[in-house]
């Protein structure tokens, strides 16, 4: 569904509103129900249903799904906040069987293995709202033009590494001011380079941000890693092995939601740090092959 | 007059737009001592078992009882409306008890179903249309004799005043139209206005 935005096509309002109730929050990868109820008391924003966490999918290989039927139905049972689901990019009718799960936002992620090396689902068709990834404004663009009601920037999904969250979110937030710095002449080249409907990048032109929230993911690991990403410019965060493959995940899940409000206030960020047991262990992406990296599937 | 925003989280930056667009500049309130020198308060949009949880935390619970028997008024939608609530269902969870209607969380569904309808609003007498935007709304089951219903969907109650209560199932912060957050600053004016007498 889709809304005209002052003749701007982009997704219905009240799936972008839904992802506007979710800023500041923190939106928790969960295999389980356990795991679910876990997040929720911990005060997660909402849960992300997935089968296996990025880290696991990295050392066990094989193909990444949609998570079973009847663990996202177990997961919907256990908590009241909303459910996200993945579904594989392009993979239409993964989509379709979230939808009618009535699940409350559909992850077309690359952290599972594409379905479709060419195409994007077509978001538009669906009642329920869509996030996908994006490593640079083009990419958010593309996706928002498909009817993208959320925007992640994608990180480095399971490495425990911040480095590749934060050179997307700069990428985006630097594209975004850069936009709003050229003249109209400007802009159909610009549209051009960046690979970008022309529309999206007028309105980002004209209004100095994107038409819909933008949270950060892939490789937030510590309370810091979700302050660092908020004070770049996310409107929220998606963490996911960082949480559950971590020492003490309740624990850990509580402070990142504290450091994720409180962003902004050095005592707290320090005070909610303490003594929360080891971390993840990371990876250095520098050194990762090409296909190892989930962040380039999609485009 | 200064009216603040409860920032733990939800669409709190929205509400600042939205009171700015009434010419009141609103200042972002994570922390309890921060309600201190405020006239007015609203409580967001966003998910009220996280709210609840960081309100627990930081101990924001005596704090605003104390801003409630100070009789400054607070505005809660959605989110906000449910932990203003005296009783909460769907599930059970705690709330802060100041105005005295009982409500049920997403009482129309999951995101599927959030929709944005027409409604009639009655401030000071005048009915007035506008848009509501429901998402993954809770309803208004119960309202006691001392709730004033300002607006309706259906036949159904979806804004209330008691007296300096006032609450929203659905967000005017969404759309355009000011008129709801105009109504909340008169109600802090007034409030300040009292308090100089």
């Amino acid at each position: 569904m889709s809304e005209e935005l002052n003749g701007l096509r982009i997704a219905d309002r009240k799936h972008i509103a839904l992802a506007e109730m979710l800023k500041g929050g923190v939106v928790m990868d969960v295999t389980n129900a356990e795991q679910a109820k876990i997040a929720e008391d911990a005060g997660a924003a909402s849960v992300m249903a997935l089968e296996r966490v990025p880290s696991d999918i990295r050392k066990q290989g094989g193909v990444a799904r949609m998570s079973p039927v009847s663990k996202i139905r177990e997961i919907q049972k256990t908590v009241s906040i909303p459910v996200m689901a993945k579904a594989r990019i392009g993979h239409f009718v993964e989509a379709q069987i979230l939808q009618a799960l009535a699940i409350d936002f559909i992850d077309e992620s690359e952290v599972l293995t594409p379905a479709d090396e060419h195409f994007h689902i077509d978001k538009y068709a669906f009642s329920v709202p869509f996030v996908c990834g994006c490593r640079d404004l083009g990419e958010a663009l593309r996706r928002i033009g498909e009817g993208a009601a959320m925007i992640r920037t994608k990180g480095e999904a399971g490495s425990g590494n911040i480095v590749e969250a934060v050179r997307h979110m700069r990428a985006v937030v630097s594209g975004v001011k850069r936009l709003a710095s050229l003249g109209p002449e400007e802009l159909m080249t610009e549209s051009k380079n960046l690979g970008a409907p022309y529309d999206l990048v007028r309105w980002v032109a004209q209004h100095g941000k994107l038409p819909v929230p933008n949270f950060s993911a892939g490789g937030i690991a510590t309370p810091a890693d979700a302050a660092l990403m908020m004070q770049l410019g996310a409107e929220a965060v998606f963490v996911g092995s960082g949480i559950f493959k971590s020492e003490d995940p309740a624990k850990r899940a509580k402070a990142i939601v504290q450091a994720t409000t409180h962003y902004k206030d050095p005592d707290v960020l320090a005070r909610v740090s303490e003594e929360l047991g080891e971390a993840m262990p990371g990876l250095e992406v520098s050194k990762m092959a090409e296909h190892e990296r989930m962040a380039t599937r999609g485009w | 007059m200064k009216i603040g925003v409860l920032a733990l989280q939800g669409d709190f930056a929205l509400h600042v737009k939205a009171l700015a667009r009434c010419g009141v500049e609103a200042v972002e309130v994570r922390k309890p001592e921060e309600l201190e020198d405020l006239d007015g308060l609203v409580i967001p949009g966003g998910e009220s078992t996280t709210l609840l949880k960081l309100m627990e935390e930081w101990r924001f619970v005596p704090a605003l009882e104390k801003f409630h028997a100070a009789g400054k008024p607070m505005f809660g939608t959605c989110a906000g409306l449910i932990l203003l609530a005296r009783d909460v269902d769907s599930p059970r969870q705690a709330s802060l008890g100041f105005i005295d209607i009982g409500v049920e969380r997403n009482a129309y569904g999951r995101q599927r179903e959030s929709f944005s309808a027409m409604g009639s609003v009655e401030l000071d007498g005048e009915p007035h249309r506008l848009e509501m935007v429901f998402i993954r709304a809770p309803r208004i089951r119960r309202a006691g004799p001392g709730v004033t219903t300002l607006a309706s969907h259906g036949d159904e109650p979806v804004m209330a005043r008691e007296g300096s209560i006032l609450v929203a199932t659905f967000h005017p912060e969404l759309t355009n139209d000011a008129s709801i957050h105009r109504y909340f600053c008169a109600l802090v004016a007034e409030g300040t206005r009292e308090k100089a007498v």
